[in-house]
């Protein structure tokens, strides 16, 4: 039994993300490669960073991540060599481009339509036109009659 | 027999329900007093059947009865007893069950509670609330059924997710739909209002206390769920713009955008048709979550149980619930006109500002979600929205929102001067700029993040005193400080979910700006150095647990001569779902936690180890658990009890 489990759990695999093996000697190059992992999206995982998976595919894509930026490549040519192999669908960074822009620009735009709509509806309250509220009135010809 | 009893209530509460749905709502129409008073008794009816139900699940789960189909897919008998009784949650069918105890039980509540209201109004409540449960319960029996019994039944079942086997997240769902669903009873308040062509202060009075309730549950099921992330998950993570984890978000936005529209009607009978249209928000995007969830239709790694079949039923639900409520707003909104008006420097337009950026957060937090489905149906790309977008795209407007918060919420009604209200704050924006320039002062080299949240956080926490101060008056310190104790708890409740909100900004900058991290091998009695620690690895031991396998690692974290921890992380395998987890060691501190990570034995006899160092983490928590108890006072003051009285001197006025 203890030997089935041992084996059981050697085909589990490894349980962690980045291995100490994998990494760069030089810090700066290091970060980079970090930088860069953690946007991009494991293939095959349910929303995992290749950074945070443990799948195999990851580490592999993690040693490409750093074998090209040894390489001498800069951050984003390392991304578009491994867009080019896995498609758009491993940036989770969506670029701010094409119908993206849609995406990114929907936040602002909304505010804008939102503050605007609101703007307009509050002037047309015409704040200085408007006579005192009902309890307002009520209380001011109690002040009135005393 | 007991399981069966179960299914029999299920049945009967569906039933039950549909009586509730038709007969009040016929009676409020007609004008008869006993058929809308059919409605308490059936609310009453349909929670004690469902807890019967659920009841009848929890017994067969806790006495392990294989014969039926879902304890074999989610139990064991090697299972501690309080993960039996949270496998009756942690799974698809039985999660429904509990959503729909809960959804009978806030209806049952409206009955007991709600004698006060108009009668009509509480027909009319109890019968929308009574067609959301006749819809769900409908799903359960139809495409979900937790009371399945197998034909041959096995002699062991298939044992609980792993990752789920924990305290922290045995509580999270209960939590969580107390909040999705609590948000039903605001939505029901809303319809009702629509088809009564009727919003006053005395309603905004009835819904605001739900509503509150409702998003304090929220706030403490978020919260617990991303505790258990920053813990279990193993590195620490505490927020990952997960669908799953947007979907419990854009209802937690939509209710805080609610619950402070709320207070404009109820204070200044404004805002009343945009009340309304939140209301049907915040209960639209629960079951736009649940869907999300429930359908698996955006892969996610929270899609533990799902079933994409079962998406298109709840579609349809949603479909009825949100388009129809839409459709009836679009059709009577007119009718609510608002009485008080306002200018364009007030509470009110700064309430506004709130309502707009905590709704166009929520919408941009929905657009993130559901792009990558949008791009597959229209264009066939697939393609991912992750967590750099979400941190663009959606902390401005958070920022945004700290930066108007204590201004907005000192301002006067009706009509303000921003430069009268800044006055008051001098102290407050005196002090986040000091403690600002401090902390750019003491870290050296880093990201701009800090200090800029450092003095956001302060910003909004003093804002929070500053406000809480000047409700005391004028005159003495004594007298002053007497009259804060006797503040009404509203206001309490106000600077401390203000506060809490402060605190949470700033924390989850300071955990993303400061964070130390180390990846290294390590030889069992070998050491390194993190941050101003030292931490030796002492030794590495295999056990075992009631259930699970575990190798766990003892680990002293030394500052200068000082023992500042001994800390065990464990790599732990449960043979029978066949899993590995790892179970990170946290030395919690008041302005740090130490977090330690055991990984694989390496070929050369050392162990893979990571470490951090995670500052402020526990104040994530603990300013939502701030804002939560905010929630609470401002839950517990007089008026909501006082609710009841509210509505009499508006009859006595000629309907306008």
């Amino acid at each position: 039994m203890r030997r089935l489990i041992l084996i059981l759990t050697l085909l589990a695999g490894p349980v962690f993300a980045v291995q100490p093996d994998e990494m760069l000697d030089d810090p700066a190059l290091e970060a980079r490669a970090r930088a860069i992992t953690i946007t991009l999206r494991c293939p095959v995982c349910q929303g995992e960073s290749i950074d945070d998976s443990n799948a195999p595919i990851s580490r592999d894509l993690r040693l490409a991540v750093r074998e090209r930026l040894v390489a001498g490549d800069d951050d984003q040519q390392v991304i578009d060599y491994i867009v080019a192999r896995y498609g758009e669908f491993v940036l989770f960074d969506p670029p701010v481009r094409g119908v993206n822009l849609i995406l990114w620009l929907a936040g602002p735009a909304m505010v804008l339509i939102g503050a605007a709509v609101a703007f307009g509806t509050l002037r047309r309250g015409k704040p200085e036109a408007a006579a005192l509220s009902d309890a307002d009135q009520a209380r001011l010809d109690e002040i009135l009659k005393s | 027999m007991i399981v069966e009893l179960g299914h029999f209530a299920l049945v009967l509460a569906l039933a039950v329900a549909l009586v509730q749905t038709v007969l009040p709502m016929w009676g409020a129409q007609r004008g008869n007093a006993a058929l809308m008073a059919v409605g308490d008794t059936a609310a009453g009816v349909q929670f004690l059947l469902l807890l019967t139900a659920f009841g009848a699940l929890t017994y067969a789960f806790v006495t392990s009865d294989f014969s039926l189909a879902l304890v074999v897919n989610n139990s064991h008998t090697a299972k501690p007893v309080i993960y039996k009784i949270s496998g009756v949650w942690g799974n698809h069918e039985g999660s429904l069950l509990l959503w729909a105890t809960i959804l009978a039980l806030f209806g049952a509540c409206a009955a007991w509670f709600g004698s006060d209201l108009p009668v009509a109004l509480r027909a009319r409540v109890l019968s929308v609330q009574g067609s959301i449960g006749v819809a769900f319960m409908l799903f359960m029996l139809l495409t979900s059924n937790p009371f399945l019994r197998l034909a041959s039944p096995p002699m062991n079942g298939a044992d609980l997710n792993p990752l789920l086997q924990d305290p922290g997240l045995a509580f999270h769902p209960p939590f969580l739909y107390l909040g999705y669903v609590g948000l039903s009873m605001s939505f029901s308040f809303a319809v009702a209002a629509l088809i009564e062509g009727r919003v006053d202060a005395a309603w905004a009075r009835w819904v605001r206390p739900w509503t509150l309730a409702a998003w304090v549950f929220l706030t403490i099921g978020i919260a617990m769920g991303s505790w258990w992330a920053y813990y279990e998950l193993g590195w620490g993570g505490f927020w990952f713009w997960d669908p799953v984890e947007n979907a419990s978000l854009m209802p937690w936005l939509f209710a805080a955008a609610l619950l402070h529209s709320a207070i404009v009607v109820e204070k200044r009978e404004s805002l009343k048709a945009w009340t309304i249209l939140l209301a049907i928000m915040a209960f639209g995007f629960s079951l736009i979550g649940t869907f999300i969830v429930r359908s698996g239709v955006i892969t996610s790694v929270h899609a533990f149980a799902n079933d994409p079949e079962r998406g298109v039923f709840i579609l349809l639900i949603l479909a009825v619930f949100l388009g129809g409520a839409l459709i009836l707003y679009a059709a009577r909104a007119g009718v609510m006109e608002g009485r008080g008006v306002f200018g364009v420097v007030s509470r009110e337009s700064a309430l506004v500002a709130n309502n707009i950026l905590l709704a166009v957060s929520a919408l941009v937090v929905f657009i993130g979600t559901m792009w990558p489905l949008v791009a597959e149906v229209l264009w066939g790309r697939a393609l991912s929205v992750g967590a750099p977008f979400f941190n663009a795209a959606f902390s401005p407007f958070f920022v945004g929102l700290a930066v108007i918060l204590p201004v907005g919420a000192m301002m006067p009604w009706k009509r303000a001067e921003i430069g009268r209200t800044l006055r008051s704050l001098r102290l407050a924006l005196v002090l986040a700029l000091a403690v600002g320039g401090l902390v750019f002062a003491v870290q050296t080299g880093r990201s701009a993040l800090g200090p800029v949240a450092a003095a956001l956080g302060a910003w909004v926490v003093m804002g929070a005193v500053v406000d809480l101060w000047t409700r005391t008056g004028r005159g003495a310190l004594p007298a002053r400080l007497a009259r804060l104790g006797r503040l009404p708890r509203a206001d309490w409740g106000k600077a401390t979910a203000h506060a809490g909100l402060g605190v949470t900004i700033f924390a989850v900058a300071a955990i993303t700006a400061w964070v130390t991290e180390d990846i290294r091998v390590v030889q069992v009695g070998g050491s390194f150095d993190l941050g101003a620690y030292r931490v030796s690895l002492d030794e590495v031991n295999e056990t075992t647990g009631p259930n699970y396998q575990t190798t766990m690692a003892t680990m002293t974290v030394t500052r200068g001569d000082r023992t500042v921890a001994v800390l065990h992380p464990e790599k732990r395998f449960y043979p029978v779902a066949g899993m590995p987890t790892t179970e990170a060691a946290i030395g919690f501190g008041v302005f740090r936690d130490l977090y330690l990570v055991i990984g694989d034995r390496q070929d050369d006899g050392g162990w893979a180890v990571r470490s951090y160092i995670k500052p402020f983490a526990n104040w994530i928590w603990a300013g939502c658990l701030m804002m939560a108890l905010g929630g609470f006072l401002s839950l517990s003051d007089r008026r909501f009890r006082l609710a009841a009285g509210a509505r009499k001197p508006a009859s006595l006025q000629p309907a306008e």
